[in-house]
């Protein structure tokens, strides 16, 4: 009975995974992380972690799942274009993915921990209760608890701040004309030998892209103007 | 109070007086910077009175105070102290410097009335007495350089004082940088004798000079050299001489207290104090005597033909100096120090008087535009004529004692000697000849549109004040040089020290008559008690001898001088279309300037070019430092093309990474 | 069942997620498979807590879940706070940081 239900769940957890990598819409990517979880959580009550188990369906699979879509409602679900660059990386990433896959399956074979291949210490009543959680909450890990709470409060006010709505665009940095004078060769600041006028980061007028003369010693560094997006920041 | 006491409180007041007004120059009011400049050295002319007072009470034996006010640095090989000698000849000149600079200070106090640097001015007067002070009173090679180092810092504050005139600012760079000149002179001539003595205290050092140092050893001889280099830049002797005439630029009463008092004079007494060295590296006073001569003649070629009055003053006073540094490189010390102190005296006199004709003149210092001020400033006249007279040599005035004193002394020893002596006399003619026709121009003659204003009691303004030398206007409001002029006859702060001055230029010969008296040489002996030349005057019917001698080639001098400007105007210009070759050379002052271009600033100057475009751009900017930009740049390039900016690729690294970590683990676990 | 077969999944479930991050160049999506692999270390954590009978390992757990939330939220802050500005929701290119 054990294996059967773990079978099921670890085909549908794996399942639910391969599905979040290969589906071209983010959206079902999402519901198929939300079927992942749901396996997943299932495992866990088959490790006898009552608590997390609840604790992946509610919060993960619920909540947080929630915002997901939100977002990708808010942002459209875009497909993927089917030509983009990197595609050497599309060949090699499923081999080093294997490559580690295989390295840990090693390393689970040859391991010297014994209870790897038990079915884990005998059973004790209670364990993995919302009770022995809360317990050791309050009080072996108080402190990360303290943490983890603290955490979530930056986290929500970080995600306030960077999603707030800014009023229109900000003002063009001013930028000393001085620094764009020509000079003579060897002198300058570090950001020019780094092949940059400095703020030519922070400007899109063509005719303020005038390069170093001693940059021209150096074509690697000039490329820095065209790669800006087409809208100031 | 001790002797040494009174050397200490010499040099603390002038400091004092500095300190007070360089803090207070927003606040003090009025003259009260003046008074106060003038009663700091008024102070110190009394202390070092109260110091001469207390040493000639001493036994003769005991006239060499050593005092010590603490230790720099008192290590293996290494004594320095801040420490002063007072002995005869300290106090001799720091009684001249601080009399001298007294009288001046006082003069500055009206002539500098109008002037909107006013209290700067008596602060910088102030530090360069001090230095000056320091100089002559130091007890060690050490403090001797930091006061001769300040001298020509002072120097420079003073000369470019006015710092809106760019003559002014560029002739105060030029006597800075040829006073720097002659202090790399001193530092390296003290070296080569700290190397030998092991010390650099005056006291042992002289004691030590005749055990270390064999009869012209090659290293004292370079030592004495490179001594006289400083001396030579800072008495303005030749080839070093050029930056004197410059320093014209400063206001009057500075150019008298650097000809007079302070400044030129220490060439002469580092010389004098140095003697126990000269008298062993004989060569090296050779040297000495030889370019002292030299001096003394092309100065006074060359002030025959100027005609700016501050110049020929100028050109007057290298000549005299050089007098000076002939009598006391060929051992004639106290006639050299006691021409010091004559010229001194007459020579503030007539710079004061000089001043004076300026401001009657508005600024002007063109000899060619003064004529017949005789009449309009008689007291300013009658300076300028005791001056003249004292200056030329003409029997009773102090000049003419001491003067020819030296010759005398020259002409005692004979032999090659003799010719110097010779050059000295044709130097006397000289003398008589252009402080004469100096004197000729500017008070004989038809009265000039500003003597005849002033006779009728006002004294001239221009419209627009202008640089006397380039003629651009002035800037008064800004305040350089002040708006009012001031004459001697109309402020009493003016007259009070012209007149002592011109008592002292009288009689101040009295110190030193032939076969009368000799107090100057009775006083300065313990000083000089280890020289075999200090004793070796003519006898003294020859000195009387060469002082009538001399007194009657001064007469013939000014009797040129009054035939060539008075009784026939016109043979000057004759002459001047005669001679019209040698009247360039001497116009334009033998080409030293020019020689001194070509010689040092052009090849200075083409260095300097070669070093910024061959050096520094091409193998400091190109090579070296260009070189290793190159290396960091490409090496920069290589990595910066591993950042692709590319979040998947990271991520694919990460994995790699994580991937050959796990297989490092499995390998070593295996 | 023995631990062993957790692990391997929870091994599986990692290695997909790295490619996962690897291959999907939309940050919605990046941020999917950083959950995979997150869960994929909840899941052996679980695991060993459950071989040695201790809890500490399910409280780890729970933490990660915590940070893995906080992550979110920031990340998709991030991402409609792109979308905003009008930048293609795209990481390959938002390569301003090149070298």
């Amino acid at each position: 009975m054990t294996a059967v239900l773990f079978f099921l769940a670890a085909i549908g957890a794996l399942a639910g995974a391969v599905g979040v990598v290969a589906l071209r819409n983010p959206f079902y990517s999402v519901l198929a992380l939300v079927s992942h979880l749901i396996a997943l959580a299932a495992l866990f009550l088959l490790l006898r972690a009552e608590f997390v188990a609840a604790a992946q369906v509610v919060v993960y699979a619920g909540a947080v799942m929630v915002l997901y879509v939100f977002v990708v409602a808010y942002v459209g679900g875009q497909d993927d274009p089917l030509h983009r660059p990197g595609g050497a990386l599309k060949v090699l990433a499923p081999l080093f993915g294997l490559a580690v896959a295989i390295e840990l399956c090693i390393a689970m074979l040859g391991t010297a921990l014994k209870g790897i291949s038990s079915d884990g210490a005998p059973y004790v009543p209670g364990f993995g209760t919302p009770e022995h959680i809360g317990a050791l909450f309050l009080t072996t890990y108080l402190f990360p608890f303290e943490v983890a709470s603290l955490l979530l409060l930056v986290a929500a006010v970080g995600a306030v701040v960077l999603a707030r709505r800014r009023r229109g665009l900000e003002p063009e940095p001013e930028v000393d004309p001085r620094l764009h004078a020509p000079r003579s060769a060897f002198s300058g600041t570090m950001a020019e030998a780094a092949g940059f006028r400095a703020g030519a980061g922070t400007t899109t007028e063509p005719e303020k892209q005038i390069e170093p003369i001693g940059s021209q010693t150096s074509p690697a560094g000039v490329g820095s103007a065209a790669d800006q997006p087409e809208g100031g920041w | 109070m001790s002797t040494t006491t009174f050397g200490w409180l010499v040099l603390l007041f002038p400091l004092l007086g500095m300190i007070i007004i360089s803090l207070g120059f927003r606040r003090l009011p009025g003259t009260s910077a003046g008074w106060l400049g003038t009663l700091a050295i008024g102070l110190a002319f009394a202390a070092a009175v109260c110091a001469l007072i207390s040493i000639l009470g001493q036994p003769d034996t005991h006239r060499e105070l050593t005092s010590k006010l603490w230790d720099y640095d008192v290590s293996a090989g290494v004594d320095a102290q801040l420490s002063i000698l007072v002995d005869p000849l300290s106090i001799f000149m720091a009684l001249v410097v601080s009399g001298v600079s007294t009288l001046i200070f006082l003069y500055s106090i009206a002539y500098m009335k109008s002037d909107r640097g006013y209290n700067r001015y008596f602060a910088y007067l102030n530090y360069f007495v001090f230095s000056m002070l320091l100089l002559v009173l130091s007890g060690n090679f050490l403090l001797l350089i930091v006061g001769w180092a300040g001298v020509g810092a002072a120097s420079y504050l003073l000369i470019s004082f006015w710092y809106r005139r760019t003559t002014a600012t560029s002739a105060g760079i030029k006597a800075f940088v040829i006073n720097v000149f002659g202090d790399v002179g001193l530092v390296l001539g003290t070296f080569f004798i700290f190397r030998h003595t092991g010390t650099v205290d005056f006291q042992k050092a002289f004691a030590a000079a005749p055990h270390v140092f064999s009869h012209n050893s090659t290293d004292l001889v370079a030592g004495c050299l490179l001594l006289l280099v400083g001396a030579f830049a800072k008495s303005a002797q030749v080839p070093l001489h050029t930056w004197l005439p410059d320093a014209m630029e400063g206001p009057t009463p500075v150019s008298a207290l650097i000809h007079a008092a302070t400044m030129v004079t220490a060439g002469v007494y580092l010389i004098a104090r140095m003697h126990p060295f000269f008298e062993i590296a004989t060569t090296a006073a050779d040297v000495g005597a030889i370019v002292g001569c030299v001096t003394l003649v092309v100065a006074a070629t060359i002030a025959v033909v100027q005609t700016d009055l501050k110049r020929v003053i100028a050109y007057s006073t290298m000549s005299q100096i050089g007098y000076m540094i002939m009598g006391v490189s060929v051992g004639a010390y106290s006639a050299g120090l006691f021409h010091l102190m004559t010229h001194g005296f007459f020579k503030a006199l007539l710079f004061m008087a000089a001043g004076s004709l300026i401001s009657a003149m508005g600024g002007e210092q063109s000899l060619d535009r003064m004529s017949g001020f005789r009449k309009a400033m008689p007291f300013t006249f009658i300076c300028f004529i005791i001056g003249g007279l004292a200056l030329s040599g003409l029997p009773p005035f102090s000049g003419w004692l001491s003067k020819d004193d030296i010759i005398g002394y020259l002409d005692n020893r004979g032999g090659g000697f003799l010719i110097l002596g010779i050059a000295g006399y044709f130097g006397a003619f000289m003398t008589g000849l252009y402080t004469f026709r100096m004197i000729f121009r500017a008070f004989w003659g038809e009265p000039c549109a500003e003597a005849r204003e002033l006779e009728d009691g006002h004294l001239v303004h221009h419209d627009v004040p202008t640089n006397p030398q380039t003629g651009e206007a002035e800037d008064t409001d800004v305040g350089f040089p002040g708006a009012e002029h001031h004459i001697a006859e109309r402020d009493l702060s003016m007259r009070v020290p012209m007149s002592v001055l011109a008592v002292l230029a009288v009689i101040g010969g009295v110190l030193q008559i032939p076969g009368i008296d000799n107090a100057l040489t009775n006083f300065l002996e313990p000083t000089f008690a280890n020289s075999h030349l200090y004793h070796l005057e003519g006898s003294t019917g020859a000195e009387w001898a060469g002082l009538i001698i001399g007194a009657a080639i001064a007469v013939a001098g000014i009797a040129v001088a009054y035939r060539t400007w008075v009784l026939r105007p016109g043979t000057s210009a004759a002459l001047q279309a005669r001679f019209v070759r040698i009247h360039t050379f001497l116009y334009n002052k033998w080409y030293f300037d020019e020689l001194q271009d070509a010689l040092v600033v052009r090849p200075v100057q083409w260095l300097g070019r070669f070093t910024e475009t061959v050096l520094e751009r091409g193998v400091i900017a190109g090579g070296v430092t260009g070189g290793t930009v190159g290396v960091v740049r490409a090496a920069s390039a290589a990595v910066r093309r591993a950042q692709t900016g590319f979040l998947r690729y990271y991520a694919a690294v990460v994995i790699v990474g994580l991937a050959g970590m796990a297989l490092y683990f499995l390998i070593s676990a295996s | 069942m023995a631990i062993g077969w957790y692990l391997t999944v929870s091994a599986l479930i990692f290695c997909i997620g790295a490619v996962g991050v690897m291959i999907r160049p939309n940050p919605l999506v990046i941020l999917l498979c950083l959950e995979l692999m997150l869960n994929a270390g909840n899941l052996a954590l679980v695991a060993f807590s459950r071989m040695w009978g201790r809890e500490d390992g399910q409280i780890f757990a729970l933490i990660v879940m915590v940070v893995a939330a906080c992550e979110v939220t920031v990340g998709l802050g991030l991402i409609v706070a792109i979308y905003r500005r009008r930048l293609p929701i795209n990481v390959d290119e938002l390569s301003e940081l090149h070298g």
